[in-house]
């Protein structure tokens, strides 16, 4: 059965004056896909989504949210979106749970004052309704941005480098409030962030884009699998580690090697029996790490 | 959604501290003049009546709360606009600064919904302020020094108006005076919306302001083609209740170029705020 499109962005362009901060990007979000949306700093995600959210004009291309388009229903679409932006921004003068009815209001469907403190339950912020935002740190800050992008229960969640700035705790909350969301509420939710191992534990489909343009789009295990595996092995006997490779794995590739380390292209399958023959013909192993072409196929992307 | 996002404005200027400040050094400027008056008012007003003493007899209570509501609106008309612009100057240029302009946008409310409900917010501010300043004015000033009959000096001379006859023509004069600044808040919410920071528009609404003024008062023939409808020339029109007769065609005007004035800037705002990348 074919899924139902929630975005499609078709050759989406955006130019401020001389600057092109989007060339060509297109992608398909389907309902209930946690979508990563993986560059670089600077590749035009941010410019994307300020133009997916109608913030930002695109100079060409063509954006379809929920089947409509943002020139003639752009209420009716921002309605069942919640979004966070870069970093959630809030009215600092005002408690949490007045900056929430604030956006409650406007978010186009009547959130109770009970509901706002479900919210900051759910968020953990439970207790903290009253504060005034200015003494908020950065993480609780996030975690309120997500309330808000809740309140009006969208079907579509737009998170732009969700976990920017945090410690490590705070992205260890926020990658957990997000696996909430996407297994006990279901929600659609485009995740953009610059770090592949954020979107290979969250998304199951993704796009990668680069320069303002889109590399490749796909589900995240295909992607991920598609590609063959390169391991580093740190090994006491090279030359004999390199023979028993090439004898047992015909289509291995010795990628590169020196005294003490080779790195071997494999499939992934084989690496355990990799592992075992190699011991097996009295090869000590000190370390064998797998490293995916499609990481380094992203840092190409990102030191270029 | 109008509603809604204007009862949002609300909620913001009444939780900024800044609404208090304008509020506050109205408060204080109008006790300051109102305490010189009590101390040393009647040496202030022989200056005016001094010249005409050998022609005319004053009796009763000159210096009374009509001559003073009325020297204080005088005197503060040129300065409560930059009170209005503190608050009003930063209604959309402050969400940029802050960020909060990226939220509002992305939320299913109009962008020109977003304007108009600043400017009715802005206007109501507005409304407050000139509300509080007549209330000190005129019912604190009449409360501390009486009531009686003011002497009004214009270009023509001397217009003396009876008690009876004074509280109308306040009650008009405050409704053209909001209307002055009214364009005031409608120009600084304007330049806000071409802002990214909130001093910008406060700073170049008092510019704005000044250079109007000066054109305005420059007696040179170039600028008499301008001046008509410079709204700095039609800001001082509530003086014009105090005259006797009333230039009723000359206040209509006034009334139309201000109008048109805050018309205009609203579009101006409505148009640049939709077109607008939020890029902040």
């Amino acid at each position: 059965m074919e899924k139902e499109t929630v975005i499609k962005v078709e050759h989406l362009a955006k130019s401020f004056g001389s600057f092109q901060a989007v060339k060509d990007v297109s992608f398909t979000v389907n309902k209930g896909d946690v979508f990563g949306f993986l560059g670089p700093n600077g590749a035009g995600k941010s410019t994307t989504i300020r133009c997916l959210l109608s913030l930002i004009k695109p100079d060409a291309g063509n954006i379809e949210m929920f089947g409509k388009s943002y020139s003639n229903q752009c209420s009716a679409i921002l309605a069942n979106i919640g979004s966070i932006i870069e970093k959630p921004d809030f009215y600092k003068y005002l408690s949490a749970q007045k900056n929430l009815e604030i956006f409650a209001r406007i978010s186009g469907a009547k959130v109770s004052k009970s509901e706002i403190g479900e919210m900051l339950d759910f968020v953990g912020l439970g207790g903290r309704g009253g504060d005034k935002i200015g003494g908020f740190s950065h993480g609780m800050k996030q975690r309120l941005g997500i309330a808000q992008t809740l309140l009006h229960k969208p079907d579509l969640i737009i998170l732009d480098e969700p976990t920017t700035g945090l410690d490590p705790q705070g992205i260890i909350e926020i990658r957990n409030l997000i696996l909430r969301l996407k297994n006990e509420q279901k929600k659609t939710i485009l995740l953009s962030s610059h770090q592949l191992s954020e979107i290979e534990l969250i998304a199951n489909r993704m796009v990668i884009i680069n320069k303002g343009k889109s590399i490749v789009e796909g589900e995240v295990q295909d992607l991920l699998n598609a590609q063959e595996l390169v391991v580093h092995l740190e090994v006491d006997q090279v030359e004999k580690a390199v023979q028993v490779i090439r004898a047992q794995f015909p289509n291995a590739q010795i990628v590169s090697q020196n005294a003490t380390e080779l790195e071997v292209a494999i499939e992934k399958l084989n690496v355990p029996l990799l592992n075992k023959l190699i011991i097996e013909n009295g090869i000590s192993v000190f370390a064998l790490e797998p490293k995916r072409k499609l990481e380094d196929f992203f840092m190409k992307i990102v030191q270029a | 959604m109008l509603l809604k996002n204007t009862y949002n404005e609300f909620v913001k200027i009444l939780a900024k501290p800044r609404s208090y400040l304008g509020i506050g050094a109205l408060t204080l400027l109008i006790f300051v003049i109102l305490f010189a008056m009590k101390a040393d008012g009647k040496s202030f007003i022989s200056f005016v009546t001094a010249s005409f003493e050998q022609t005319l007899s004053f009796n009763g209570n000159i210096l009374n709360g009509n001559l003073i509501a009325f020297i204080i609106l005088q005197m503060l008309i040129i300065h409560i606009p930059l009170l209005v612009a503190l608050v009003t100057g930063d209604l959309i240029s402050g969400e940029a600064a802050m960020g909060t302009v990226r939220m509002l946008a992305s939320k299913p409310i109009s962008r020109t919904n977003i304007v108009l409900s600043k400017f009715i917010a802005g206007a109501v501010y507005t409304l407050v302020i000139t509300l509080w300043l007549g209330f000190l004015a005129l019912v604190v000033a009449r409360w501390i020094f009486g009531t009686g009959d003011i002497i009004v000096l214009n270009s023509d001379g001397l217009v003396i108006l009876k008690e009876s006859d004074v509280m109308w023509r306040y009650g008009c004069a405050f409704i053209v005076a909001f209307l002055s600044l009214l364009t005031i808040s409608t120009l600084s919410i304007c330049l806000s919306a071409f802002a990214e920071n909130s001093i910008g528009p406060i700073v170049s609404t008092m510019a704005i302001i000044i250079l109007f003024t000066i054109i305005g008062s420059l007696d040179v023939t170039v600028f008499d083609n301008i001046k008509p409808y410079l709204f700095t020339t039609h800001m001082a029109s509530w003086r014009s209740f105090f005259e006797d007769p009333i230039p009723t065609a000359k206040i209509i005007q006034s009334v139309v170029i201000l109008l048109v004035h805050n018309v205009l800037l609203v579009l101006i705002a409505i148009i640049k705020f939709n077109k607008k990348d939020i890029t902040s």
